[in-house]
């Protein structure tokens, strides 16, 4: 079977960076010119925070193999973060805040991440709630976090790069476009460097990994730091870039299963996987909503959306887990095989 | 040769299959007089690696007994015996992977009572597992090149924006893991995912990816398990061109006492956790504790299947 | 500052949390019994324990008696039980743990929003005809319903023993617990006891549901107690229902006392994630937990 497959390397080939390009450069050039301002605010830029996310939990869960369970608190500590960062520094740049919330957020994930040296599996992916629960209280608790205002709620700042304001639809579309083409572009060349092998190596075997050499302990806490500097940035595009007001409780454990259940629909220990988990996500609610208000009317209401939608979300976890473990990626990879066969042959 | 008539023997002549002996592998040199002489040589040396009266015990059960062994720089030294003797136990205590309760290790001099499993690597000891340990979700090549992770010093920061040491390393690292490649015959499935190929080939990748670090002592945990004759002819001959290539210091368990036979220069043989010889091959095969404790073992290894 | 030291304050205070202690435990007891059977943290016990109690009220409300309606829940509960066991776990036999683990947390969703698609999502009162009167005992005021519910799950404890010691059934899911493979060889028939392990998962989710219900109303927030069950896993061990009672009698305790002793300094609201903090510096002190063994590498 494998024989078979490799046949097709066989023919000349695009460079691999040529698919990421052309989407890039439609996203910059095509996108802002026909795009609505609904397509920005209601899918590009939730879908731009949690594809980012995703490539986040993506290099701790998919390439070093540690579960966590609380990813929304990496986000919730990178959104208020930086917006502290940027309220009580005189004249620190946007984009310095923003590095700085991700350091923030990267010292938050070592120090919940300190179990991992200690535990596995289960216990460890039940210990990383302690940061879901924590960071979230903590932000409610003290209002100094949210400048004292009411239930902990924040207003992101203007956006403006070098003076130039970013504030409309297509502004915060192209900055987190940005930022997220940066770090997933950062992304992968770390997960193929040597320090990804290295999470590779620990994910799939942690003894031998130590008995070579690796550093187990230090690589684990990276993988915590990297994965947690992502998210972070991730939570501040969702918090500055898409919603501009957020509250604590925004950032969930409902979050949190929502970015893992990205990176298993998308597919594990894979870059490109967090976007076609994530575009999933985001398109599938809507998709939902408008396919029962069409076949049920008025009886699909609010309630009932909210409740397929769950029921619904739950039965593709299953059906990806059972039929499809390597994630949409995986799937899209065979459907372009064969596209690719069919077209050959005629 | 002639055939001696005890159970050894028969094993012998079964792993020795006709293809082999005509590769001019390792049956092909007839075991005793290299071996003498080797271990003769040797015997001057300080030893590279040595047990004192290590003791180990699971919960009540004795898995080693008051074991003394000293490896020779440049030998390879077999450690053999039935199921359950303990040899595992003694790669992992070799190892660090188990802490002895008595006795302790002295590796190139220095006297360890645990052998840090962390630090092993830069101890310049190697070694491969008796179940594949192997990377499942990397390359054939990477998973060689992750033999080599213990050198690296660039930090992943260099190594993403591909600035400073990082790129030379990277160079370097790869060049020599495909060097390994080359030298055991891996270099067409180097980048194939590992978990798809063949037992065999599996385990050669896993001896490569132990190799790459260039390691003075080379610990194999049956290196030959589930190999059919001739994969086991073919590793006994990669082993030995390993220690002579880089001098390296090779200690092996195996289950295949045939194989062994014709590989080792000297060889240990345990039985219920204690060391009940330790002798050059030929001395080993007329011992007469040696054919009691095996002689059950022989008549299943007829078929050569070395289980 | 000792002098003026409470006493009766303090065991007041101890005895409540010991008490709701127990509810925790209930809820473990119920992730145990399908772990050790089937190796599978099942993040969906809370979901069951809400579908449950969403269940008996509802069929209550339309009038069915008490017992019967007791009965046709559990009867619902062992039907849905053996449904994931067909339909989610078979097929994801001999894949990773956590694989496992995620499919439950899909299954958690999916009978979250079932129970409320069929019963609605407002918020049901539960009244099992305790009357929660504190009773005094020794100058100690104590909860009457805490006492019942801890009764009700000591009772419960018991019941799982006896049925775990002595019956056919109940031995071979020890042994199954043992070793899955050998059980397989020795020809026990593995999904028989499968579908009895979830059963009686489904009937700790039925007996904590009603508890928790009758505390907390009939509402969705009932499947989130499973988060006060995950440290008390954590504590206790997965794989042992002594582990899980102890490690609920100490977190419950624990909780408590800090909530009432030292919640003042964090400004209180600390029972969302002190249980967690316990549990892992216990952990990080004793990796293999309360009652857990070392176990041995093997390579």
């Amino acid at each position: 079977m494998t024989a078979i497959s490799s046949d097709f390397s066989s023919a000349p080939v695009l460079p691999k960076w040529t698919a990421p390009v052309l989407l890039l450069a439609f996203a910059y050039g095509v996108v802002p010119l026909i795009g609505s301002s609904y397509l920005f605010e209601a899918i590009l830029l939730p879908f731009l925070a949690l594809s980012l996310a995703g490539v986040g939990l993506n290099i701790l869960t998919g390439y070093a193999g540690q579960v966590s369970l609380g990813s929304a608190a990496f986000m919730a500590a990178g959104a208020f973060a930086a917006y502290n960062f940027n309220l009580r520094v005189e004249g620190l740049p946007l984009i310095g805040s923003i590095v700085l919330a991700g350091l923030v957020a990267a010292a938050i994930g070592i120090v919940f991440g300190l179990p991992s040296l200690r535990l596995k599996g289960f216990y460890l992916a039940v210990s990383t709630l302690a940061a879901q629960f924590f960071v979230q209280w903590a932000l409610t608790k003290f209002s100094w976090f949210s400048n004292d205002s009411a239930s902990g709620v924040i207003d992101a700042p203007r956006l403006s790069i070098a003076g130039y304001a970013l504030d409309g639809a297509v502004g915060r579309y192209l900055f987190a476009l940005t930022i997220v083409a940066v770090l997933t572009f950062l992304a992968y060349r770390l997960v193929s460097s040597q320090t990804g092998r290295n999470f590779i190596a620990i994910r799939d075997n942690e003894t031998a990994a130590r008995i070579i050499g690796i550093p187990v302990l230090k690589t684990k806490l990276l993988a915590f730091a990297i994965s947690s500097f992502i998210i972070g940035v991730a939570g501040v595009i969702w918090a500055f870039a898409y919603l501009r007001t957020v509250e604590p409780d925004g950032f969930d454990l409902d979050r949190s299963f929502q970015i893992l259940f990205i990176i298993i629909i998308g597919g594990l220990a894979s870059i490109r996987g967090a976007f076609f988990g994530a575009a999933l996500i985001v398109v599938f609610p809507l998709a939902l909503s408008r396919l029962g208000g069409f076949l049920l009317g008025d009886l699909f209401d609010s309630g009932v959306l909210d409740m397929s939608q769950r029921i619904v979300l739950g039965a593709l976890i299953i059906l990806f887990l059972i039929l499809e473990p390597d994630g949409l990626v995986a799937l899209w990879d065979r459907i372009r095989r064969r596209l690719l066969f069919a077209w050959r042959s005629t | 040769m002639p055939l001696p008539s005890y159970a050894l023997g028969v094993m012998e002549a079964s792993v020795y299959a006709p293809e082999v002996l005509a590769r001019g592998l390792p049956s092909a040199l007839p075991p005793a007089q290299p071996s003498e002489g080797r271990a003769g040589l040797a015997a001057q040396a300080a030893p590279l690696l040595s047990l004192q009266g290590i003791g180990l015990s699971f919960g009540g059960v004795v898995a080693l007994a008051d074991i003394d062994l000293s490896v020779l720089s440049g030998e390879i030294r077999a450690i053999i015996g039935p199921n359950g003797a303990g040899k595992s136990s003694l790669i992992n205590v070799i190892s660090g992977v188990y802490r002895p309760d008595r006795g302790h290790v002295l590796l190139d001099g220095i006297r360890h009572a645990h052998v840090p499993t962390q630090r092993l690597a830069h101890l310049g000891v190697a070694r491969t597992f008796q179940n594949l340990a192997l990377f499942k979700g990397l390359s054939v090549l990477d998973n060689v090149a992750s033999g080599l992770a213990f050198k690296v010093r660039s930090n992943f920061a260099g190594q993403v924006l591909g600035i400073g040491r990082s790129r030379g390393e990277q160079r370097d690292t790869l060049s020599r893991a495909d060097q390994i490649l080359e030298f055991l015959d891996l270099s067409p499935v180097r980048d194939r995912l590992v978990g798809t190929l063949p037992y065999g080939l599996q385990k050669r990748v896993e001896l490569a990816r132990a190799l790459v670090a260039e390691p003075r002592l080379l610990l194999l945990d049956e290196p030959m398990a589930g190999m059919t004759a001739s994969e086991k002819g073919e590793m006994a001959g990669f082993v030995r061109a390993a220690r002579d290539r880089f001098a390296t210091t090779v200690v092996l368990i195996e289950h295949d006492v045939g194989v062994v036979m014709g590989l080792s220069d000297r060889i240990a043989v345990l039985d219920y956790g204690r060391k009940i010889a330790d002798a050059t091959p030929d001395e080993v095969r007329n011992d007469q504790r040696v054919i009691d404790a095996y002689l059950g073992v022989a008549s299943d290894n007829e078929d050569g299947a070395g289980i | 500052m000792i002098a003026d030291f409470d006493y009766q304050f303090f065991i007041e205070v101890l005895v409540g949390g010991l008490l709701s202690g127990v509810m925790y435990s209930l809820v473990a007891i119920g992730f145990v019994l399908i772990y050790k059977t089937s190796g599978v943290l099942n993040f969906a016990q809370g979901a069951l324990l809400l579908f449950a109690a969403l269940t008996f009220v509802s069929l209550v409300e339309r009038g069915i008696p008490f017992a019967l309606a007791l009965v046709v829940t559990f009867a619902i509960m062992v039907a849905i039980g053996i449904a994931i066991e067909r339909t989610v776990l078979r097929p994801l036999t001999n894949k990773p743990p956590i694989t496992l683990f995620m499919a439950t947390l899909g299954l958690s969703y999916i009978i979250e929003g079932a129970a409320q698609l069929i019963w609605g999502t407002q918020v049901h009162g539960l009244d099992l005809g305790i009357e929660d009167v504190p009773l005094e005992i020794g100058g100690v005021l104590i909860s009457q319903f805490d006492i019942f519910a801890a009764v009700v799950a000591a009772g419960m404890v018991l019941l799982l023993s006896l049925f775990f010691r002595y019956t056919r059934i109940g031995l071979s899911f020890r042994a199954v617990a043992d070793d899955q493979f050998a059980a397989l060889a020795v020809g026990l028939r593995l999904p028989l006891i499968w579908a009895t392990v979830w059963a009686a998962a489904g009937l700790v989710a039925l007996v904590a549901g009603l508890l928790w219900g009758a505390r907390l109303g009939v509402q969705f927030s009932l499947s989130l107690v499973v988060l006060k069950a995950l440290p008390v896993l954590v504590l206790g061990g997965f794989d042992s229902i002594l582990g899980a009672i102890v490690g609920g009698l100490l977190i419950g305790a624990s909780e408590k006392l800090a909530e009432v002793y030292i919640g003042d300094y964090f400004g209180g609201g600390i029972e969302s994630w002190f249980a967690y903090v316990v549990a892992l510096v216990f952990l990080l002190i004793r990796p293999s937990g309360l009652f857990g063994q070392k176990l041995v590498e093997r390579i």
